[in-house]
């Protein structure tokens, strides 16, 4: 079966994201007041086969821990579309 | 027998060829190593060369850390043989684990292109040894992801096995610790994110990064008993 996986990779909590902070900056120059705690991140779709989804899910966390993300600077969350 | 340094290129290296040019200057014998081949030809010295390798795609280092090459360059460290990672090269050694932390963008966002003075924190490795503790040398840096990470734990543990082996004398990009390179346990594996090889020749501003570059072909000589 083929299951479409969403992985979601941030900057771990802690370390400093100058890119959100330089979003975080501008946005008030274009009239946004009340914006705080900007963090930018990158999304991965890719479609992974698999008996079922556990075994998708476990696929592409494998993946996650070894390639699409750096575990000493980054945390990911994996979700299965339905 | 001069000694031999095996340049790795990946696709989007673009330091290899003044690698190749220095150490040729200085007397050893480089050759160009593919990033598909799957052995090493006969080196005492690995170069991961600076530039950008798989485009930085994903992010840098990550994809060129799984090129074929890699195997043969850790049984290689493994073996006891040295390995430098210089810029790009140091980010590959990062995300390979043979070094520890992480290079992130530069804490200003820019991406940094001047002459920086570095302090040589450990002048007793294999990579400084032509140099001396507090020495300042002063070597180039191009990058834009050379704000290098670990976590605290891990930083403790690097300082007292002395593991920190180059710090900027001005933070330029905010790097943990200032550091600007770091080896292994072992002390074979470097990683440093300014240019050794860029800083040769006195006719392009500094003559230091030869200290280092001599150091590891001092050590291979020392150790063939030359």
């Amino acid at each position: 079966m083929s299951f479409v996986a969403n992985v979601n990779v941030m900057l771990k909590e802690g370390i400093a994201d100058p890119q959100g902070q330089t979003i975080e900056r501008a946005l008030p120059a274009l009239g946004f007041s009340g914006v705080g705690d900007v963090r930018v991140g990158k999304r991965i779709r890719l479609a992974v086969d698999a008996a079922d989804e556990q075994e998708a899910r476990e696929r592409v966390q494998q993946m996650c821990e070894r390639l699409l993300s750096n575990p000493v600077i980054e945390s990911y969350e994996v979700t299965l579309e339905s | 027998m001069s000694t031999r340094i095996g340049i790795v290129v990946f696709p989007g290296s673009n330091c290899e060829q003044d690698c190749e040019k220095v150490f040729t200057d200085m007397g050893a014998e480089p050759v160009m190593v593919w990033h598909a081949d799957e052995a090493l030809p006969d080196v005492d010295i690995v170069v991961l060369p600076g530039g950008f390798a798989h485009g930085d795609y994903l992010r840098t280092g990550a994809l060129a850390r799984f090129s074929p090459i890699m195997s043969a360059v850790q049984k290689h460290s493994d073996a006891g043989g040295l390995t430098i990672g210089i810029c790009n090269g140091f980010q590959v050694l990062c995300e390979a684990g043979m070094l520890p932390g992480a290079l992130r963008k530069n804490a200003g966002l820019k991406f940094l292109c001047k002459w920086v003075d570095l302090r040589v924190e450990n002048a007793r490795t294999p990579f400084t040894s032509r140099a001396s503790e507090g020495q300042t040398l002063r070597i180039p840096i191009n990058h834009f992801e050379g704000n290098w990470y670990c976590e605290d734990t891990v930083l403790k543990r690097l300082q007292d096995n002395d593991q920190i082996v180059l710090s900027y004398v001005d933070n330029p990009n905010g790097s943990l610790g200032a550091v600007a390179g770091i080896a292994n346990e072992d002390g074979t594996v470097f990683g440093l994110m300014p240019h050794p090889e860029r800083a040769c020749e006195s006719l392009l501003g500094s003559e230091d990064g030869a200290l280092i570059l001599g150091s590891m072909l001092d050590h291979v000589s020392a150790k063939a008993g030359v």
